[in-house]
């Protein structure tokens, strides 16, 4: 299988994907409301600005983690809805394209939706981040978004066909992102100066969080077509 | 172990003389376990090139995996099945990439227009914009329907649209299952037609359906299946 043939697969799912979600506004009208609420209702719930303040880098990756399992079930239910992927499996499309697709289209979803996390960190829990905070801050979205989708998009290919998946991801997946979870924390606490931490200490979580993004996308690509073929 | 024939081992026979060279499908004694149940038990079949074979059998006989055997979607347990020349038993993505499976989904995306949803399968499957335009003017498919939302068709539309995914895919085997399924009169002779026309432009075409007089003077062939096993039931026409 051509390398060029998997991009353009991936490009066409990816695109399609993207499509799908503008047109029905999911993401729109429920995840980000949802990611949103999750971050009120830690606001309500802690009603402390220091406390706040100090815990505002994993409420946002929490808040992340749980508006991802709504953005995967969402991604994976339009192939399921008319059994589109029974169609994809015949059509001898190279797996590892409709992986990197499914995968390109989560990362942007989750920039979006972390980017709206982040800026509702900065309104409700009144964190501040300078010039260097902001670009660890990006690359940290981008590369958590990576690692969670990655690995969201192997497990919510596994449980497409399974009756109970809106419950066996949660399962399948939150334990698995549990390293994504605290790399990408513990650099946003640095983006974040949370505890006075400086920007450069985040560097080395961006590190691991690209290593486990790397592994995961590498296992996935590799895994994806296999492990849902039946 | 098995037996050899002719001094030759077994598998080497089913291999060089059970396929014929128009053979497009070529079952043997195949056996599909759902579970634990043999949904096909023993089956054997022979569809030639440019047939057009309705296939029945009451609900639950095993119509819909025998199509799906035929479309190395579901594993073969025991026999042998060879689909457009591809052992079905050890290379099942073989056989996927010429088949055309329509079940009881369209496998369309409700959200997409159904141009886009013809261009997002032209593109995974390298169709050229040409073989589009062709498709969807062979399956009647007008610019005001090419324009629509897919979960805003009726339900014949749908259907010449997700025969038109499978014309720009290219499937020299269409395996149809109740195609007629929720259509109206005019619809399911549209349907009829688009199959007929498929066999002449060299398709070759399965269809799974309950209704006998439509069938009749549908297919070339028709098969019955009784409990897992196929049994011709009407001759060519």
């Amino acid at each position: 299988m051509s390398a060029s043939r998997i991009v353009g697969v991936a490009r066409a799912v990816a695109s399609k994907d993207l499509r799908i979600e503008w047109r029905s506004r999911v993401m729109t009208n429920q995840v980000l409301p949802f990611a949103a609420i999750v971050m009120v209702l830690f606001a309500f719930a802690l009603d402390n600005d220091g406390i706040l303040q100090r815990v505002a880098p994993g409420l946002v990756w929490m808040a992340t983690l749980f508006a991802s399992l709504v953005v995967v079930q969402r991604s994976f239910a339009v192939e399921s809805a008319d059994s589109a992927i029974d169609a994809l499996r015949l059509a001898g499309v190279p797996s590892q394209g409709v992986y990197l697709g499914k995968v390109a289209a989560l990362v942007v979803q989750l920039v979006v939706c972390e980017a709206v996390l982040a800026a509702l960190a900065l309104i409700l829990y009144r964190v501040n981040v300078d010039r260097h905070g902001a670009v660890l801050l990006v690359t940290t979205c981008i590369l958590g978004s990576l690692g969670i989708a990655a690995l969201a998009a192997v497990y919510g290919g596994l449980s497409v066909a399974d009756r109970g998946r809106e419950t066996l991801l949660p399962l399948l997946l939150l334990p698995a992102l549990a390293p994504v979870l605290i790399g990408a924390t513990r650099a946003t606490e640095s983006a974040f100066g949370s505890d006075g931490a400086r920007a450069a200490e985040g560097w080395p979580w961006v590190g691991l969080l690209a290593v486990f993004g790397a592994i995961f996308l590498f296992g996935g690509t590799l895994g994806f077509g296999p492990l849902t073929d039946e | 172990m098995a037996k050899d024939v002719g001094g030759f081992p077994r598998r080497w026979v089913c291999s060089v003389s059970l396929v014929s060279e128009t053979s497009v499908v070529d079952v043997r004694d195949a056996v599909v376990l759902l579970g634990s149940f043999p949904a096909l038990a023993e089956a054997t079949l022979t569809i030639e090139r440019g047939e057009l074979v309705v296939v029945q059998g009451a609900n639950g006989a095993g119509k819909t995996t025998l199509l799906r055997l035929c479309a190395g979607l579901v594993p073969l347990a025991r026999g042998t099945a060879r689909v457009m020349g591809h052992d079905v038993g050890s290379n099942r993505a073989a056989v996927r990439a010429n088949v055309g499976f329509l079940g009881h989904a369209n496998g369309l995306y409700a959200d997409l227009t159904a141009g886009e949803n013809l261009s997002f399968w032209s593109d995974v499957v390298g169709a050229s914009r040409t073989e589009v335009a062709a498709a969807a003017h062979r399956m009647g498919l007008s610019e005001r329907l090419l324009s629509t939302q897919v979960g805003r068709l009726s339900a014949g539309q749908k259907r010449r649209t997700a025969l038109a995914v499978m014309a720009v895919r290219r499937a020299t085997l269409w395996l149809l299952d109740e195609p007629h399924a929720g259509l109206d009169a005019p619809g399911r002779d549209e349907i009829d037609t688009l199959l007929r026309d498929a066999v002449a432009a060299g398709a070759t075409v399965v269809v799974a359906s309950h209704e006998l007089e439509r069938s009749a003077s549908l297919a070339t062939r028709r098969i019955e299946v009784v409990g897992g096993r196929i049994v011709e039931s009407g001759g060519h026409s």
